[in-house]
């Protein structure tokens, strides 16, 4: 049943006849497993889901350092080599300027290719191509040339990496029009999220998180299937709620959603929203559930100033200002390069008591 | 014969006289014992070459081996017509950048303006080999390219002057020209931009062939200056194009000035020739003043791009009559340099070329001026009774996907399926 009620979610009501069928399927499957819900890490589900799409069309193909022989330096393109060859992986020399502009006149000339980052730390050796030469080629050629490329690998802090491996770049890539900035967290959502992208027609920067990788989420027989896909630019709302709106997005929506655990044993009672696509932005989910618990409290991984959260704050503020009932709230990283020191680094992230905090002084229960 | 052309008075960087250029330098690979090995190099095409640069007694290396080898068999090396589309695409390049500064001074065009005057034998000596198919990528100075490579002067005279007709509806302007029909993809702010994204077409061309088992011999050219070749995606390119054994040319188009920095303060070693074999590919140097001779290098390198042997490095040794853009006053630029090159003008060297070998005689080639002339004009009434691109357009063209919803799974963008606006994911 939960297939059925999560594909009508994701259409928005709506049923094609494919969806029918599927629909079927999904009530045959439901009756036929007693407990349901299959478990699969967000490193499968990516590498399934690109997997999947390089089979479905031949003009998809990955490159990136390490994506082949090594299997992918966080496993994520464990077997492609092996599974398509050579030609349609590519073990790149270090160099990302040179190979994300060899990508990008690639996807110029008609084909889909996946360009993996190491971290997005690096992106900022290809940061001239990502913009000039893939976000703004629409535009500038008057949509003769489209760009049908993603800019994949893992963003924002790992673990005691040090200040040049921790940086989040969602504020920095969602703040250019021409390109489309996804943020996964579930396994459905790396899923989903990278086969609309992979199918996708534009830009798109592909936000993952390397401690994400290994943890298991419960997955949908409907997510399985090789045409799944999300909409991209729609949020999604992880646990409703009526006293108080969480957004937040990659690692920070599984703190939120412990914060909201916190929270209801306190009696408040958080709406906790996925925004899944920083680029473009959900307002209308945003909106529409601070309308509804008139707080928010937006988090995020990255430095604070002109960050996502700051963006989703003045959205609010502009749209939904006579519905709020305190001032928003925004939690981001501590405004330093990351630090070392374990101890230090726990301080300049985030924590699930930090979204409690603010949480309870959106909703006048604590200074 | 060609002895019109013959530069071979004339050393690597121009007279004897000028004293900003380095005295004349040997250059067959015999003579640099650390580059030894370029003769072991097993890149059959390229020994010939090689030996034009090193039967030269004269440092200039153009292709005059293969010139003399042509005379022996006694044809020309070109035909009545080729010679009227080579002179015509020139007198085209040339008429529509002297409009383009009139038109700027007039204030009709505005912004980032770069011509390139003077550098017409580069563009056309390579881009008229080429099939519509094939892909070129420019710089900034990108006019001409376009044109050679076929956009009409009305469309880029449009473009220029930011008009809705223009080839990229006036979103792109001076420095960004693209067409998808003509396979021009771009037109480049950045110096070295271009770069990668040619090695990108050409790496299409490749996967087109070995993966999808389409027959496809497109080739991609290129272009960029002097300065970019300090550039790190330079040598990145160059690098993984002889890696993979790409369909590309590099050309560069070496005009000894990057705004007001001379190529030889700012580069190590100037001869960006030899950068070619460094990473495995043969590099050339060519007159650039002198289109059949870029013409013949071209030849080559093309052939051996299409048969898949991989990349060439070609260094023109050219060089642009005005100034880096319109807004360049100049001024560091030697007088004297200015006016030997002058006195190389391609243009007027392939007329004399054309009439001393009785391949067409003044009138033809006064006719085809004229109609010139009459193009341009008509481009430029064109773009200024063209109108201004409209209010809605300012929004458009963002995104090829026209919400930003991406595409569903039954392969249709998610925005035409009416239900999905409706209501948002739920849990």
């Amino acid at each position: 049943m939960w297939g059925i009620l999560r594909r009508s979610a994701v259409d928005g009501g709506g049923f094609s006849a494919s969806s029918l069928r599927k629909t079927r399927f999904a009530l045959v499957s439901a009756r036929s497993y007693a407990a349901g819900s299959k478990e699969m890490t967000v490193r499968d589900a990516l590498n399934s889901a690109i997997d999947e799409e390089m089979s479905a069309d031949p003009k998809v193909f990955v490159m990136g350092e390490e994506v082949g022989q090594y299997q992918g330096a966080y496993k994520i393109t464990k077997g492609l080599l092996e599974k398509y060859g050579p030609e349609r992986v590519y073990d790149t020399p270090i160099t990302e300027a040179g190979f994300t502009g060899i990508g990008v006149g690639a996807a110029y000339a008609g084909l889909k290719p996946v360009v993996e980052f190491m971290t997005f730390n690096f992106s900022m050796q290809a940061i001239d191509h990502i913009i000039n030469s893939a976000a703004k080629s629409n535009y500038m050629s008057a949509g003769q040339i489209n760009v049908p490329i993603v800019f994949r690998g893992p963003n924002g802090a790992a673990a005691g990496v040090g200040a040049q491996h921790s940086q989040c770049y969602a504020a920095w890539y969602a703040s250019v029009p021409g390109l489309k900035v996804l943020a996964p967290y579930s396994a459905e959502d790396a899923r989903g999220l990278l086969k609309a992208a992979i199918r996708d027609p534009d830009p798109v920067v592909f936000l993952e998180n390397e401690l994400l990788y290994g943890e298991s989420f419960p997955i949908s027989e409907e997510a399985l299937d090789s045409s799944f896909c999300l909409p991209i630019g729609k949020a999604k709302i992880e646990r409703e709620g009526k006293d108080v709106t969480i957004t937040t997005f990659s690692k920070m929506v599984g703190f939120a959603l412990k914060a909201a655990e916190k929270l209801a044993e306190e009696g408040i009672s958080a709406e906790v929203i996925n925004l899944r696509s920083i680029r473009p932005l959900d307002r209308a989910t945003i909106n529409a559930s601070v309308r509804k618990t008139s707080r928010l409290v937006t988090v995020e991984e990255g430095f604070p100033q002109h960050g996502v959260c700051a963006e989703i704050c003045a959205s609010v503020v502009e749209e939904s200002f006579s519905y709020l009932d305190a001032p928003v709230e925004r939690i981001a990283g501590a405004d330093v390069p990351m630090p070392y020191a374990a101890n230090l680094e726990r301080l300049a992230l985030p924590q699930v008591e930090d979204i409690v905090r603010a949480a309870k002084r959106a909703c006048y229960r604590s200074k | 014969m060609a002895t019109s052309f013959s530069s071979a008075t004339i050393p690597l960087h121009g007279s004897q006289e000028n004293r900003l250029l380095l005295p004349p330098i040997r250059l067959a690979p015999s003579s640099s014992s650390f580059l030894g090995s370029t003769r072991s190099l097993t890149i059959p095409s390229s020994r010939r070459l090689y030996h034009a640069h090193a039967a030269r007694r004269s440092p200039v290396v153009g292709v005059q081996e293969v010139v003399k080898d042509k005379k022996i068999t006694n044809t020309l090396l070109i035909t009545k017509e080729e010679g009227l589309v080579l002179y015509e695409d020139m007198i085209l390049g040339r008429s529509f950048e002297d409009m383009c500064a009139q038109m700027y001074y007039r204030g009709k065009m505005f912004g980032f303006v770069h011509l390139y005057n003077g550098q017409e034998a580069v563009s056309t000596g390579f881009i008229k080999l080429l099939t519509q198919s094939d892909s070129v990528v420019s710089t900034y100075r990108d006019h001409v390219h376009a044109l050679s490579k076929g956009v009409s002067a009305r469309a880029v005279m449009s473009e220029l002057f930011g008009k809705v007709t223009g080839c990229c509806r006036g979103q792109g302007g001076s420095m960004h020209m693209f067409s998808k029909e003509h396979n021009v993809l771009g037109g480049f702010a950045f110096i070295g931009e271009g770069i990668p994204v040619a090695t990108g077409a050409a790496f299409t061309s490749k996967y087109k062939r070995e993966v999808l088992k389409q027959d496809c011999e497109d080739v991609t050219i290129a272009f960029f200056g002097d300065g970019t070749c300090n550039n790190g995606q330079f040598y990145e390119c160059l690098n993984m194009a002889a890696l993979y054994k790409l369909p590309i040319i590099f050309v560069v188009e070496n005009n000894l000035w990057a705004i007001g920095m001379s190529h030889l303060r700012s580069t190590s070693d100037p001869e960006i020739w030899k950068k070619g074999p460094a990473f495995g590919m043969p590099g050339v140097h060519v007159d650039g003043m002198d289109v059949l001779k870029v013409r013949e290098v071209a030849k080559e390198a093309v052939t051996r791009a299409r048969r898949g042997e991989g990349p060439t490095l070609v260094e023109c040794e050219t060089y642009r009559f005005r100034g880096h853009s319109l807004a360049d006053p100049d001024e560091l630029r030697d007088a004297a340099e200015k006016a030997k090159y002058a006195a190389r003008d391609p243009i007027t060297a392939l007329k004399k070329y054309l009439v001393e070998n009785k391949l067409a005689n003044e009138a033809e080639l006064k006719s085809i001026e004229k109609k010139i002339d009459e193009l341009v004009e008509e481009a430029v009434e064109f773009a200024d009774a063209s109108p201004q691109p409209g209010r809605s357009q300012l929004l458009e063209n963002v995104f090829a996907d026209p919400k930003g919803f991406g595409i569903g799974p039954d392969g249709r963008y998610r925005c035409e399926d009416p239900k999905f606006t409706e209501g948002t994911a739920q849990v």
